[in-house]
């Protein structure tokens, strides 16, 4: 269900593309403004899980998601050269789980790394607050891979529609209305990052089962629904 | 013996209908697949290469369907019309990476590459090269497993005559090694000095099917139109309608010059210099008006 030559292939266009300065800008951008936050205000345990849930959390990790996650196929299929991928016997469900590890790592490596190191700068993990939104940002990495994958696979717009999902439905809406709170990924990261900071410096809106059966079925959902898509899709020539 | 059979198949677009029922069996051998732009004929390459479902009937490999059966491509080899690949690769390691996903190894590819004679430029970035080593690195990913069946899909597009060449002759030898090799173009000079057989495709539909000596007869015996200026329009036509190879003449006053209709094209372009030349008539202009593409074919699909 892995094939490491799909997943050379994926690492490099990702990694490999100008749009890749953006996974390595906004992980840049947090540690130095925690470092600036530190020097200004020293230790604050609500300063650090304020910093930490309001940008890396809410705005670095979706939107290295949404980089990682529709980079690992979206521009394959724009352009016509995942042929060349469909084109071999190899399952079209390898393809796709393999993009998603790919794709899940790199989120990872990009904003899960980056919010511990800039959580052991702001307060040195004091009440575990740096471990919790790793945590979070780990599990979430996850999610936003599957989803964005499936939103590659299916839009040419992919980019354009996770934007718009990060940014505007997770973060304006989900801080306006109540109800989209439930369907946010940031929340159901939050659920886990909840149980274990200290007392009252994460709060999240979903419980903690409904969070863990939401990301389960979001995941599984998404990667089942993306693999069934490249079985079917299809190539229109060019005429 | 690898056969494609597509069986009264056709696909649609929405309201558009790109390929209308057509049945063809492309067998060994160079098969050309001709039609002008817009034919259906990357639709139905499309379709052989199991990227396009049928919309009706089928579309197989020695009898097992092509569509969503990742197997069959242990068989066949697809070398795609659009420019687009894995431009951050050197030539080599895309060619590496093609034979590993078909489980082979860097010698099958290093095989392929001496094939296509790309080894010169193997290590530079694919973003670097060339339309026509872009098109032989392709071959090379399509036959690093040593496919039996070759889709090629307007593989000469852009390609300068020594490219073009190359390329034929790679074709054919491929062909007469008893591959199933199937491309197409919408140009007739092609097809004809590759393809030993040709299917002809028209506004979706199969037009013609045959080798290229007939198809070739088809076309030139199709009446001609030519538009023609002269020094004494009015003499030249009179001159002109007394001879059978001629079946029509206006006098086109608006435009100054003649259309004619010629029915023996061979023997019309020996006599129209001649007649002129007896009457002491010069000839300004002499150009087919009808030798479009679409005509010809359109005259095709009549037959």
């Amino acid at each position: 269900m892995y094939n490491p030559t799909v997943a050379r292939l994926t690492y490099r266009a990702l990694l490999g593309r100008r749009r890749a300065l953006i996974l390595f800008a906004l992980p840049a951008l947090l540690i130095v403004i925690s470092a600036a936050v530190r020097g200004f205000t020293g230790v604050d345990d609500k300063v650090a899980a304020d910093l930490l849930g309001g940008f890396a959390l809410a705005t670095m990790v979706p939107l290295i998601g949404v980089i990682a996650g529709t980079g690992a196929i979206g521009p394959e299929i724009d352009d016509g050269s995942i042929v060349y991928l469909l084109s071999k016997p190899v399952k079209r469900p390898t393809i796709i789980l393999t993009k998603l590890i790919v794709a899940i790592a790199v989120t990872m490596a990009f904003s899960a790394i980056p919010t511990l190191i800039a959580g052991f700068i702001l307060n040195g993990n004091g009440q575990q607050i740096a471990v919790a939104y790793t945590v979070a940002a780990l599990v979430a990495s996850i999610a936003y891979s599957a989803l964005f994958l499936l939103l590659g696979t299916v839009s040419r717009h992919a980019v354009v529609f996770g934007l718009v999902y990060a940014l505007i439905w997770e973060s304006l809406f989900g801080s306006l209305v109540s109800g989209a709170k439930t369907l946010s990924v940031q929340q159901w990261a939050l659920a886990l990052a909840e149980k274990v900071a200290g007392q009252g410096y994460v709060d999240a809106s979903v419980g903690l089962p409904t969070a863990v059966v939401l990301l389960i079925v979001v995941t599984v959902g998404a990667t089942a629904y993306a693999g069934q898509k490249l079985r079917r899709l299809t190539l229109a020539g060019e005429e | 013996m690898t056969i494609i059979d597509i069986d009264h198949t056709s696909r649609w677009f929405g309201n558009v209908v790109a390929v209308n029922d057509v049945t063809m069996r492309i067998g060994p051998g160079v098969t050309g697949l001709l039609g002008p732009n817009g034919a259906g004929k990357s639709t139905l390459i499309n379709m052989m290469g199991g990227f396009l479902a049928p919309s009706t009937g089928t579309v197989t490999l020695d009898g097992a369907p092509i569509w969503r059966n990742e197997q069959v491509y242990k068989q066949i080899g697809v070398v795609p019309e659009r420019e687009a690949m894995y431009d951050f690769l050197t030539g080599r390691e895309f060619v590496v990476a093609n034979a590993e996903l078909h489980g082979l190894d860097a010698a099958d590819a290093q095989r392929a590459l001496a094939t296509v004679e790309m080894e010169y430029a193997q290590d530079r970035k694919i973003s670097t090269y060339s339309k026509g080593m872009r098109q032989r690195v392709k071959m090379a990913s399509a036959l690093v497993h040593d496919p039996s069946v070759l889709l090629l899909d307007e593989p000469f597009n852009g390609m300068d005559p020594r490219q073009r060449m190359q390329l034929m002759d790679l074709l054919r030898r491929m062909g007469d090694e008893g591959r199933t090799v199937l491309f197409s173009s919408h140009i007739l000079e092609e097809v004809e000095q590759l393809a030993s057989h040709i299917e002809v495709v028209v506004a979706g539909r199969h037009a013609a099917s045959g080798d290229f000596r007939k198809i070739r007869r088809l076309m030139t015996d199709r009446p001609h139109r030519y538009l023609i200026r002269s020094s004494d329009d009015r003499a030249l036509a009179a001159a002109l309608i007394a001879d059978p190879s001629t079946a029509g003449i206006e006098v086109d006053l608006k435009e100054g010059a003649l259309r004619i209709q010629a029915v023996d094209f061979g023997r019309f372009t020996e006599l129209l210099p001649q007649v002129a030349r007896a009457h002491g008539i010069r000839l300004l202009t002499v150009s087919p008006s009808d030798e479009s593409l679409e005509s010809v074919f359109s005259y095709l699909v009549a037959a």
